[in-house]
């Protein structure tokens, strides 16, 4: 049985780490809002690429000079998954469940036969995969220096993945990230970014303006060319959002949830202490009262 | 007053600018083009340069751009930047810095094909030094 003092220790220190956990919270919720924001303000951007894309698509696929980014390279042989995570923890199941998802797919590859190579985002992810995937890591992505995503880093990523396809390194690139649906639901989804499909595009063209009436200038090809790659950075940028505002939101859940438990550990402890504190009470008039009927 | 048509400039993090003009100078790969109202449909690539927006009112707003494409249509002209910023706002350093990182990847290129294109993309950036 612990002691009175021990018991007022332990309250202490659990009130303590609900502070923390409460102040992680509202800094969650802070950021959340930022990272909420950042992601509507790149929607824009991510949707007329669609667009334009979809129109240029039209005009060029079928041909025998569609670009490889696009029509792929023939054979889906060799596989790289570019796996974001955070870069920190604390935040519930955000990066296990992403990183699960991953190895899932990974292991079914390699079932299948195929080769896998994996391209880490944030070091949670890396962490984790290490332990199985150790020999299929080709590289990570650090991006614990950076406060807010920008473009500018998911460029860099898009150039990597670029590089390693121009060179024939893989041929079907998949992109592993939290989809932010609301505060309590993140949803770890995989999405091919490498061939680009084609039947996205038509889908998002409907009922635009028919692609023929289009002047291209050089011409629709080289447009096409100098498209895609953009428009891979700008996927990774979507899903570098999508997972910063995921991971806050899942931070948010999981520090609330941490307080709660904080706080029905107080109250228990509470209890505990005021039964024992009024027991010794008891204790001590008990042997008070029988120290005086025995005079 | 002629007539005016919606011109946005959108960057990857944000949408810039949206708003009625009259007139838009865009700095095209095939050369600096005029966009104005009931433009014939065409999409174009941008290298770096300057983009002129000559509002309703008359006001000229410059943007200064790193490349990217436009897509014209008769009422609406969408410029996708990389990077886009108000000619007041730019930031020379890294201008600066840029071309120097151009400049190394010119000492890195390997075939002739990227030489010329990264020439090209330097001569650029040094002709929006220059003018800004």
């Amino acid at each position: 049985m612990p002691s009175l003092k021990d018991l007022r220790n332990r309250i202490a220190s659990v009130k303590a780490t609900q502070k923390i956990t409460k102040a992680m919270q509202m800094v969650a919720a802070a950021k959340l809002r930022r990272a909420q924001d950042a992601a509507e303000a790149a929607r824009p951007y991510s949707q007329r690429m669609g667009k334009v894309l979809a129109n240029i698509a039209g005009a060029v696929t079928g041909g025998a000079d569609t670009p490889k980014l696009m029509a792929g390279t023939g054979n889906d042989q060799v596989h790289l998954l570019v796996v974001c995570t955070a870069e920190r923890g604390l935040c519930g199941g955000f990066n296990s469940q992403i990183a699960r998802l991953a190895r899932e797919h990974t292991r079914s590859l390699i079932a299948d036969g195929k080769d896998v190579k994996i391209l880490c985002v944030g070091k949670k992810g890396y962490d984790i995969l290490r332990r199985e995937f150790a020999s299929r890591i080709i590289d990570r992505v650090d991006l614990r220096e950076v406060k807010r995503v920008g473009f500018v880093n998911a460029d860099e990523i898009a150039r990597k993945v670029i590089g390693l396809f121009d060179e024939g390194e893989f041929d079907v690139c998949t992109l592993f990230y939290s989809e932010f649906k609301s505060v309590i639901s993140q949803i770890p989804t995989a999405m091919k970014i490498i061939p680009a499909s084609a039947p996205d595009f038509e889908a998002e063209a409907d009922g635009e303006l028919d692609a023929s009436v289009y002047d291209y200038e050089p011409d629709a090809a080289s447009i096409l060319g100098d498209l895609l790659p953009r428009n891979i950075a700008v996927q990774i940028f979507r899903a570098l959002l999508e997972n910063s505002a995921s991971e806050q939101g899942a931070r948010m859940g999981a520090m609330d949830s941490a307080t709660r438990n904080a706080g029905e550990m107080i109250d228990k402890l509470t209890l505990t202490y005021n039964r024992q504190r009024q027991a010794q009470i008891t204790k001590e008039l008990i042997e008070i009262i029988s120290g005086a009927e025995a005079l | 007053m002629a007539d005016s048509f919606n011109f946005e400039l959108v960057s990857p993090e944000r949408l810039l600018v949206s708003e009625a003009a009259v007139e838009v100078v865009l700095p095209g790969t095939d050369g600096e083009m005029t966009v104005m109202a009931h433009h014939a449909p065409v999409m174009t690539t941008i290298k770096p340069g300057i983009v002129e927006v000559r509002t309703d009112s008359g006001t000229i707003n410059r943007y200064v751009v790193f490349g990217g494409f436009a897509d014209i249509l008769p009422e609406v002209c969408t410029l996708l930047a990389e990077s886009a910023v108000h000619v007041d706002d730019i930031d020379r350093t890294d201008l600066a810095q840029r071309i120097q990182n151009t400049t190394e990847d010119l000492a890195d290129a390997k075939d002739e094909m990227e030489k010329t294109r990264i020439a090209e993309y330097l001569s650029h950036l040094t002709t929006l030094q220059a003018s800004v």
